[in-house]
């Protein structure tokens, strides 16, 4: 009995030892084509992955087992086993995907064409593509509403963001935004659909019910020409309290309070900031820096950054598979 | 003569020196202003210019103004160790001086004195400006203001050595413009205070040679370095080897029977 007991003891404190859930973040690195991974504990460079030619759009697997990525040159989609660190598996995805998403229930996959002007739409279990819808433009910005019914794709040089019926594949309605939407994402209670326009500096607040602009948020970061504010990123945390604006080349992360739509503070990051995303617990927050070719880490609760760590060629994206969605 | 002496003439001398310091505001106030304006108002108009690259201690990019914050704390140090310097000279001309080295201790003690007394003065005014700073923004790790305290109180007494060598170097207080030209702004431009070195580098390498042999890049380090609890061995090597230096000039300098002070002259007879 007790050599029972001392074993169990021995099993608690092995699970209390290790962490429940082991967290990476995975950067796509455009011109290097490659996928940095980053160890979230210890925020240091864990390892690089090959994959094909241009890896832009990433996105997590409802199970967080495996991170997409969308090769826009190779006109493919890569698996990553997060266990592994590998690629598992590659499939067509049309041409040149920019942006991908998994819906809530992990079954589909969805894909801007940059090329083709389309949403195209993937059936994650046998990889077939299902169908697709005709946007405006250069679609690219991409957000699935939380409950999995509406899609959200932004076309750039159509100015944008198509609401489409993620079950019938078809345009629900059309709101014009300022000039070249980048980025959609909708607020956690599936309210609002922020989006981003690059060259217009702002982000339109839209109401996901009537799908009208109900407000707009400008940026202005002292001492810097308002051309080079260019917002395009957009993370909302998981309680939906604060966003977090990247701003491309100037250089910083604009915080919204989202409730009083004021910007809290303009943080400085490495150069030409364009996607970011939370850690699960939303402590921290990794922002992956084109030109400098690093990942920023923001702590989210003191607004400071804490740190940068060089990754590949021009990162692009960023992603961080929590733990399984119940 | 017993420890308690010293300590009771050790207390005389800071006590004199903190006096004359609260008695002149003046002093204490421009002593903060004049780092402030090159924080608000140079490094503000230099924002941008700056090109971006982390360097050690620094994680993440920082604004300009993060950056120069060590460097004007090193630059009050600077004009306090030259302001105590200038006092010295005052003193010797107003004959306050002698009564100082007429006491029975020996003269390095009371030059020591001197030397610590000016020193507290100027890490009072570094937390101040580092008050106004946090006020401003600019915040360093917590733990940082406590690290920054040995490498503050070892750059203020080479400063204040400094000062003090050159003291006796200058016969009258109106030469003391020559020391602002010859002594703080090569030593304060020449530096890595304003720019980090490999800038300079870019621009040209002679200047960057002089750059690494002025201590006062060393100084600026290794508050930079500390004020990041963070340990610059380099640094604290050539800011502890010239304080030695510094300090034992002074002391020689000082000595009535071989100092410079006897080969140039006494101070009144010198007029």
């Amino acid at each position: 009995m007790p050599f029972e007991m001392s074993r169990a003891a021995f099993v608690v404190a092995l699970l209390a030892a290790s962490p429940a859930f082991a967290t990476d973040a995975f950067v796509s690195n455009e011109k290097g084509n490659t996928i940095s991974v980053i160890d979230v504990e210890s925020m240091m460079l864990k390892t690089t992955i090959p994959v094909g030619q241009r890896p832009r759009g990433l996105a997590v697997s409802s199970d967080g087992k495996t991170v997409y990525v969308a090769l826009g040159d190779a006109d493919q989609i890569a698996a990553i086993d997060t266990k592994s660190l590998s690629v598992s598996d590659t499939f067509d995805a049309g041409r040149d995907p920019e942006r991908i998403e998994t819906s809530p229930d992990g079954k589909t996959l969805y894909v801007t064409n940059e090329d083709s002007n389309t949403l195209t739409f993937f059936n994650l279990e046998t990889k077939e593509r299902l169908g697709g819808a005709r946007l405006g433009v250069e679609p690219e910005g991409l957000a699935v509403s939380p409950d999995g019914k509406t899609v959200v794709a932004t076309t750039e040089t159509t100015n944008m963001a198509h609401f489409v019926d993620a079950e019938r594949r078809k345009i629900l309605a059309n709101v014009l935004v300022d000039a070249r939407p980048r980025m959609a994402a909708f607020t956690p209670d599936g309210k609002e659909v922020w989006v981003s326009a690059e060259i217009g500096g702002s982000i339109s607040i839209i109401d996901a019910q009537t799908r009208k602009i109900v407000e707009r948020i400008r940026f202005e970061v002292p001492g810097l020409r308002a051309e080079n504010v260019q917002p395009v990123g957009i993370n909302i945390s998981h309680d939906g309290t604060l966003a977090f604006v990247s701003l491309g080349p100037a250089n910083r992360m604009a915080v919204v309070d989202v409730k009083s739509r004021k910007v809290l503070k303009y943080l400085l990051v490495g150069q030409r900031v364009w996607h970011a995303a939370f850690t699960p617990d939303d402590k921290f927050l990794l922002t992956a820096n084109g030109i400098s070719n690093d990942v920023s880490v923001i702590d989210v609760g003191a607004l400071k950054v804490v740190k940068s760590i060089q990754v590949g060629e021009s990162p692009w994206e960023l992603v961080i598979p929590g733990p399984a969605k119940p | 003569m017993t420890l308690a002496a010293y300590a009771i003439c050790l207390k005389g001398i800071i006590w004199r020196e903190g006096l004359r310091f609260l008695h002149q505001r003046e002093r204490f106030v421009s002593a903060l202003v004049r780092p402030l304006v090159w924080l608000f108002i140079f490094a503000a108009g230099f924002r941008q210019v700056l090109g971006i690259s982390i360097i050690p201690p620094y994680e993440t990019y920082i604004l300009y103004e993060v950056y120069i914050t060590p460097g004007l704390l090193a630059m009050i140090q600077l004009f306090n160790g030259m302001q105590s310097s200038l006092s010295m000279v005052y003193d010797r001309e107003m004959g306050n001086m002698r009564v100082l080295l007429l006491s029975p201790f020996p003269r390095w003690f009371l030059l020591f004195g001197k030397l610590i007394a000016g020193t507290l003065v100027s890490v009072s005014q570094c937390y101040a400006y580092l008050l106004i700073a946090w006020l401003w923004d600019i915040e360093a790790p917590p733990l940082g203001y406590l690290t920054v305290l040995p490498a503050f109180f070892l750059v203020g007494l080479m400063l204040g050595a400094l000062g003090m060598l050159l003291s006796s170097l200058i016969k009258q207080l109106e030469n003391f413009a020559g020391v602002m030209n010859f002594v703080i702004f090569p030593m304060f431009f020449a530096s890595s205070a304003l720019y980090p070195l490999w800038r300079v580098k870019e621009g040209s390498p002679w200047v960057y040679y002089i750059c690494q042999i002025n201590p006062f890049t060393h100084a600026v380090e290794l508050i930079r370095f500390a004020l990041y609890t963070q340990f610059n061995p380099l640094a604290f090597a050539v800011v502890f080897g010239c304080t030695l230096v510094f300090m034992l000039g002074a002391i020689v300098a000082y000595d009535p029977s071989r100092g410079l002070m006897t080969l140039r002259g006494a101070p009144g007879a010198a007029a």
